[in-house]
């Protein structure tokens, strides 16, 4: 149960502005969507937050700015999902979901009893006990999405960043992931920040989207008042129907360029 | 040192336990096999009779008379441990940085420690000829140590001046661009001194046949040292299995462990090839052979590493004392010899369950 702001948040990597001036607060268990066409700087937003750049500006987890020199510190209180996680074949499921009990560990010391717990649970909420021994380059997508997710969890950590959690997946898989998220979001309180490209399933999980272009944030506010065609073609330059169905959902209906 | 815990890696299970007493028993055994046997001494079931005789409350007559006992503890002994020593030592080194740089096929000696020791000894050789026969202390295992040391140090400089990012690719490529030099500069030296050729060229091979307790004494600290600092190192290296990002986002100072973990490989390798000269393939085929055995965790890989890495190097010790009897046959060229096919088979292996 955090809040999560981003305080003119600047990045440039060798001299190219990524983020330009980023800000933004988002309130305890709030899901914001970052969208934007490529090179918007919606990655390199999750990845400052996550401490892998170098940034200007602050990032701040219930008003306190993360340290900078605490990669401890900052592991407990954010948990990064990648885009394509580095997954050890030879691992098993429950080695690598302990991986993320790292910023509760000594520097050379090792798991708790109570680190075991709190994976044991998280192995028990997310229906993976019985892959426990499987090793991790035995898995499908799907699932290794899932172990992303628990070793994210047992992280414990009040804020959650992920970075196109739905890129490798198929349509189902995508909706799995996305409920999961969701699901545990509400369980826990989790702060949730997800960079998507997938502009229907942005609108229908988050709370609140973010339109990103050139590095600075363009839009913000629901899906009915971010996506609409005008705003797509400006930042997009793309030429899309939007759609509103009945029970609110904004639809994303891309268009033949030469049909009207 | 191991703890049974089977969620590690399914292959090995509750094995673990059993898997290191195993080990133990066998460095044992290749041990008193390795004293044992050699071209002069006492007739070999006397050794171990003699051995018993020397452990207190226990009295046996072994027929060995004090000569022959010089030649098993003044000559072997001090060999066979030795061979513990470097074995265990390239080994770990080998493993550790396998998992720092996440490259299954590097060695310890890929930052240039085994090019600059060569550096070192070859100007120990060169100049050997007239300025220190009176020496007291032999100085060529410092200069290779020193050697060693300079060399990895130099890679280490050059490789972060040119990239601040994480990436550990400019460290390899220093590594390289390091060792053609040094190399380089070995070769004119010795261009411009034909006589030591010999000399040095048997230095490289790699030889324990002139192993004495001041060699060991000499190494002991390091390697003890460095191998205790890359055992407290096992479980962040798992955690370094995940890539630089990941680790990072999980909480670890990646620059500070790679840095650690490099300069305590390096210093127990130098001081291994200070006393050894180059034992290739031992710290790329035992850590391999360790994992098909115990899975790939390096909670488990780092100590498998140091006891199957003694007892390979004593075990390739035997052959090289006895195969060209009188004669001794280099250390590495063993290795070399069992090692390649040995290397084949094992990919053959890999390629088969994948």
């Amino acid at each position: 149960m955090s809040t999560l702001g981003f305080c003119n948040l600047s990045i440039a990597y060798d001299g190219m502005i990524a983020v330009n001036g980023f800000n933004d607060i988002l309130h305890s268990g709030e899901w914001l969507c970052l969208i934007g066409p490529n090179g918007a700087g919606k990655s390199s937003v999750l990845r400052a937050a996550a401490g892998l750049v170098k940034y200007s500006g602050s990032v701040a987890i219930d008003q306190q700015e993360i340290p900078a020199t605490s990669a401890k510190w900052r592991a407990r209180h954010i948990a990064f999902v990648p885009q394509t996680p580095l997954m050890p074949e030879n691992m098993s499921v429950y080695e690598y979901v302990l991986l993320g009990r790292n910023p509760y560990i000594k520097h050379f010391s090792s798991e708790s009893m109570h680190d075991k717990q709190v994976i044991d649970k998280v192995l028990t909420r997310l229906d993976l006990t019985e892959f426990r021994k499987r090793m991790v380059g035995t898995l499908s997508g799907g699932e290794r999405q899932r172990i992303v997710i628990a070793r994210a969890l047992a992280q414990e950590a009040p804020v959650l960043l992920l970075d196109e959690p739905t890129a490798a997946l198929d349509i189902g898989h995508q909706q799995q992931a996305l409920e999961l998220v969701d699901d545990l979001r509400r369980e826990r309180g989790l702060t949730v920040v997800s960079a998507m490209h997938d502009l229907t399933l942005a609108g229908l999980y988050a709370d609140r989207l973010v339109l990103m272009h050139h590095g600075s944030s363009v839009a913000s506010g629901d899906a009915q008042s971010v996506l609409r065609s005008e705003t797509l073609a400006e930042f997009y330059g793309v030429s899309a129907r939007v759609h509103h169905e009945a029970d609110g959902t904004v639809v994303v209906i891309p268009q033949r360029a030469n049909s009207n | 040192m191991l703890r049974a815990d089977d969620n590690f890696a399914p292959r090995a299970g509750t094995r673990v336990a059993y898997l290191s007493l195993v080990s133990f028993a066998l460095l044992t055994i290749a041990v008193l096999v390795g004293t044992m046997i050699g071209p002069a001494g006492p007739q070999w079931w006397r050794v171990p009779i003699e051995l018993a005789n020397r452990l207190p409350l226990i009295s046996a007559n072994s027929g060995v008379s004090p000569e022959e006992w010089n030649i098993v503890w003044q000559i072997r002994m001090p060999r066979v441990v030795l061979a513990v020593l470097v074995g265990a030592m390239l080994s770990v080194a080998g493993a550790s940085y396998q998992g720092v740089f996440r490259n299954p096929l590097v060695d310890p000696y890929l930052l240039g420690v085994a090019a600059g020791a060569g550096l070192g000894a070859t100007l120990v050789f060169t100049l050997r000829r007239s300025a220190t026969e009176n020496w007291l202390i032999d100085p060529l295992p410092m200069a290779a140590f020193v050697g060693g040391l300079v060399a990895v140090f130099a890679t280490y400089m050059i490789g972060n001046s040119f990239s601040k990012a994480r990436s550990s690719a400019t460290l390899v490529l220093a590594g390289i661009a390091v060792t053609s030099l040094t190399t380089a500069i070995q070769t004119f030296v010795l261009q411009r001194n034909n006589d030591v050729v010999r000399q040095v060229y048997s230095w490289i091979l790699g030889r324990l046949s002139s192993a004495t307790w001041g060699d060991v004494r000499l190494i002991m600290p390091y390697v003890v040292f460095s191998c205790g600092v890359l055992l407290m190192h096992r479980r962040l290296l798992d955690v370094l299995r995940v890539g630089d990002d990941e680790a990072t986002a999980l909480g670890m100072n990646i620059r500070r462990v790679r840095l650690t973990v490099v300069l305590a490989a390096t210093l127990g390798t130098a001081a291994a090839v200070a006393v050894s000269g180059l034992i290739g393939f031992v710290g790329i085929i035992v850590p391999h052979t360790v994992r098909l055995i115990v899975g790939s965790s390096y909670r488990r890989v780092l100590p498998m590493s140091i006891l199957c890495g003694a007892i390979f190097l004593v075990l390739a010790d035997i052959p090289s004392r006895v195969l060209a009897d009188p004669a001794e046959t280099p250390i590495g060229v063993v290795t070399a010899f069992f090692g390649a096919p040995f290397f084949l088979l094992l990919l053959r292996v890999r390629k088969n369950q994948a």
